[in-house]
């Protein structure tokens, strides 16, 4: 009994430590992995003084537990992996100052100013060395429908960055050309995984020859396997394969210490917080402010032209994509 | 109130075990209410269960359930017969081991499964053949789920063969039946409610399970609620989903229902059991180590095998390893709170089921499980719902963490608690109220010390689920409050494995020693203290 007595007090202690907030800090959701952003959030309270409490988890579930809380959410900012969760949202979303937004590219923010890309990947086919030349890999995402590949493509249906592709490809290409490009690749009998890492590490081991992923879990999946024969290829401009998309953050109406969350923003697309993606970060995102180069060895971001899409209607379109994947037989 | 002892308000339950059981089990289903506010907000409902592909998903679902209960009770009863019932060499330790897996989560067990067997897994190197048969889908779910399941059966068919009284079977033998008559006739009935109750956990398991089917990339209800959730962000299709799995729940709980039923069996009391003389295998030793060695191979070595590879890789490649203490710390905090409230909880219910048996307690022990074939996700979401709208002070606390594990876990504890105080007849309570002594008395100096093993072995299992559970650990916890489940999520997220591994070498490790308690002898069987 007395043990359960100490746990009880301890249980307690720690349930008082926990909801302590609400004064001096900052709540942030985060769909963003700790393992890649905790640095930033640290550098912000060394910058600012102010304290940033956050709640990591899946950008999805995270919009579907702001949506949940409703008026009474916690959160002060969402910062999601992708434009997507934060459309689901954007009613809850205030509207950003405008020297914030005007940071980055217009087609890497929401059309009404509710949420600001942070950061950009681009989609790319990741490919196996040993197995294929850089020469042979498709340029084109429509050049991948190759009887060659058969069983040899990677590609994860069930996530959301996937699913951008196919919304940027529909909105680029048509929802018929659209539907056949699924059905084709069906035909090829390509492999599916739950998500990006999954897919790199499939052609590292040469399960597949070529994964439709971002960037980025290349630098990933390097770090687990310094030696792992993968490399990136960046189809041409305009194919919907070269999508560009973005994390990013928004500010929560409901949010009592608006201010400081717009702060924690505009230190997201400061020089300093921009060049984290280039100093710091394990992965090798697209910092997005004007004049901040990415990482050497990436193409330039100037030269990344996916297809001419608005990122802002992705939230929208979202469900005919689904349901497209649905008939299709990607999803059920 | 409590001091009454009428003789003929006997079996009519007290007023305040009925207001305390029936408050339990209003708490517990606040997912359901949850559920039934989204569906009724546009779900669709009709035109959800019009579609070809809900019913693809209804069967992919019960196939699995049905496959993964069936290969679970396969595997635990031969071994609970062997490690209880006879002259098997080193049993202790069998006995001990063959428990472990439970304290593996489920989605660890996939990752090592697919890590050995995968196409780009151990296995393949250590062959050094170019392909290997793909071990996704059906029967890689359906592996991966039997590892972390079949200890539930395990464990209560080993606590039913030590408990069942001996002089049963004995008898059938004096009368000249055979073995195998006497395991058929005597025996087996007296195992079914144990090893009925062990399948019902199994079955909810896999209902709710996502992490094994997301990662072997089968299709079932559980998996497309969170396709929905994590893509749709309209919240009423997946509620629809998610009611048609509680109504899955409700046709697994007639058939454990019935299958108890037919099973009930009083021991005498606990001074009179005593071991049986067990069974020599004589020619048989070998085959049956060869079982064991088997399952405890396949289920505990070999996942356990592939952590430590991909903890020395770790260390190869010089990845910082770091072992998170105060992870555990709070892993351990947060689980063994929710073991004793879940098994407090639970109490009042099991004894209004059983001692009191009618139709409307038995309504309301099996509504408790009502929810328990939901997916963590759902049940986080509608305490989400509830919490921030309705009570915003436990919003993001310990508090409702704990409460989530008591939703999620509440029959393992009743399934520790039942068979115990089953066992027990209520003729030692009978005796106490004829000598005076009042309900509660009655209950605290009777009945709770016969069903102490019962208790503690439900709250243990509560705890080692708890140990394990990430969806509603992630949006419930408080802040800053990381469990050891949390911490696997974060480096796996990643594909950083070799990190990942500490952490689920030390969620084993700490949970162990819980699980010894519940599966070593006899210490906490009610006979050792009687």
């Amino acid at each position: 009994m007395k043990s359960i007595a100490v746990l009880a007090a301890l249980g307690a202690a720690l349930a008082t430590a926990g909801c302590g907030g609400g004064d001096e800090t900052l709540t942030v959701y985060s769909g963003r992995e700790e393992e890649l952003v905790a640095p930033l959030f640290e550098r912000f309270t060394e910058e600012t003084g102010i304290e940033v409490e956050v709640r990591y988890g899946d950008s999805a579930e995270l919009a579907a537990t702001i949506a949940e809380e409703g008026d009474n959410s916690p959160a002060d900012v969402f910062f999601a992996q992708d434009p997507g969760s934060l459309g689901a949202v954007e009613s809850q979303l205030d509207v950003l100052p405008d020297e914030v937004l005007e940071r980055v590219d217009p087609r890497f923010r929401d059309a009404d100013g509710r949420w600001v890309g942070t950061s950009g990947r681009s989609r790319v086919i990741v490919y196996n060395t040993d197995a294929v030349a850089e020469s042979e890999v498709p340029d084109s995402v429509f050049d991948l429908l190759d009887p060659r590949w058969e069983g040899r493509i990677g590609v994860a249906p069930t996530n959301a960055s996937f699913q951008a592709f196919v919304t940027a490809m529909r909105l680029a290409e048509g929802d018929e050309a659209t539907r056949q490009w699924l059905l084709d690749l069906k035909e090829l009998g390509p492999r599916i995984y739950e998500k990006n890492t999954p897919i790199v590490e499939a052609a590292a081991a040469g399960e597949i020859d070529l994964g439709l992923v971002n960037h980025y879990y290349l630098y990933l999946v390097r770090e687990e396997q310094p030696d792992a024969p993968i490399e990136n290829h960046f189809p041409d401009a305009g194919d919907p394969g070269a999508l560009v998309s973005v994390a990013g953050a928004g500010v929560l109406a409901s949010a009592d210490g608006s201010e400081d969350a717009t702060r924690f923003v505009e230190f997201l697309l400061s020089d300093e917080g921009q060049r984290f993606y280039v100093d710091e970060a394990e992965e090798a995102e697209y910092p997005l402010a004007a004049g901040i180069d990415a990482k050497p060895g990436l193409p330039p971001l100037r030269e990344l032209e996916g297809p001419d899409v608005d990122l802002t209607s992705f939230g929208a379109e979202h469900e005919a994509t689904i349901e497209l994947l649905r008939e299709t037989g990607y999803l059920t | 109130m409590s001091t009454r002892a009428g003789r003929g308000a006997e079996r009519d339950a007290p007023l305040p075990l009925v207001l305390v059981a029936g408050a339990v089990v209003a708490l517990l289903l606040l997912p359901l209410a949850y559920l039934v506010v989204r569906v009724a907000s546009g779900g669709r409902l009709l035109e959800i269960l019009g579609e070809a592909t809900t019913w693809r998903l209804v069967l992919n679902t019960v196939l699995l359930a049905g496959g993964v209960v069936t290969s679970s009770v396969l595997v635990s009863v031969p071994l609970a017969w062997l490690v209880t019932r006879t002259d098997l060499p080193g049993r202790r330790l069998w006995a001990a081991a063959a428990a472990l897996p439970l304290v593996i989560p489920s989605y660890v067990a996939a990752f090592c499964l697919l890590g050995f067997f995968g196409e780009r897994g151990l296995l393949r190197d250590v062959l050094g053949v170019e392909r290997m048969p793909e071990v996704k889908g059906y029967w890689g779910s359906l592996v991966a789920l039997t590892l972390a399941t079949y200890p539930y059966v395990y464990l209560l068919a080993q606590s039913a063969f030590r408990t069942l009284d001996p002089s049963a079977e004995e008898a059938a033998r004096g009368l000249g039946a055979s073995p195998t008559r006497t395991f058929l006739r005597v025996t087996a009935p007296a195992l079914r409610p144990a090893v009925g109750l062990g399948a019902l956990l199994v079955a909810l398991y896999t209902l709710s399970d996502f992490g094994v089917v997301s990662l072997m990339n089968y299709d079932t209800l559980t998996r497309a609620i969170y396709v929905q959730y994590r893509s749709l962000f309209d919240r009423a299709p997946a509620a629809t989903l998610a009611l048609l799995l509680v109504a899955l729940t409700g046709v697994a709980l007639v058939v454990e229902y019935r299958i108890r039923q037919r099973g009930r069996l009083y021991r005498s009391g606990p001074g009179t059991k005593r071991p049986g003389r067990p069974v020599r295998l004589g020619r048989w030793t070998a085959p049956a180590l060869a079982f064991c060695s088997a399952v405890v191979g396949l289920f505990l070595v070999l996942p356990a095998g592939v952590l430590a590879y991909w903890l020395g890789r770790g260390i190869a490649n010089e990845r910082g390893l770091s072992v998170p203490w105060s992870e555990a710390l709070g892993s351990l905090t947060a689980s063994a709170l929710a073991a004793v409230a879940a098994v407090v909880a639970a109490l009042p219910v099991a004894v209004l089921a059983l001692r009191y048996p009618s139709r409307a307690s038995r309504t309301l022990e099996r509504l408790s499980y009502a929810g328990n074939a939901l997916p963590g996700l759902v049940i986080a979401l509608s305490l989400v719902f509830f919490a921030a709208r309705y009570a915003s002070p436990l919003y993001q606390t310990l508090a409702l963490l704990v409460f989530a594990y008591v939703v999620r876990f509440f029959p393992q504890a009743l399934a520790g608690i039942e068979p115990a105080l089953e066992a027990v007849s209520p003729r030692h309570e009978e005796a106490a109220r004829s000598l005076g002594v009042g309900p509660v008395r009655t209950f605290a100096l009777v009945t709770l010390p016969l069903v102490r093993s019962g208790a503690l072995a439900g709250g243990a299992l509560v705890f080692l689920s708890a140990m394990k559970e990430l969806p509603a650990t992630l949006l419930l916890r408080p802040i800053g409050f990381e469990t050891l489940a949390t911490e696997i999520w974060k480096l796996t997220q990643v594909g950083a494995y070799s990190q990942a591994a500490v952490p689920a070498l030390l969620l084993i490790v700490v949970s162990a020693p819980v699980l010894y308690l519940v599966s070593s002898d006899r210490r906490f069987e009610s006979g050792a203290s009687g």
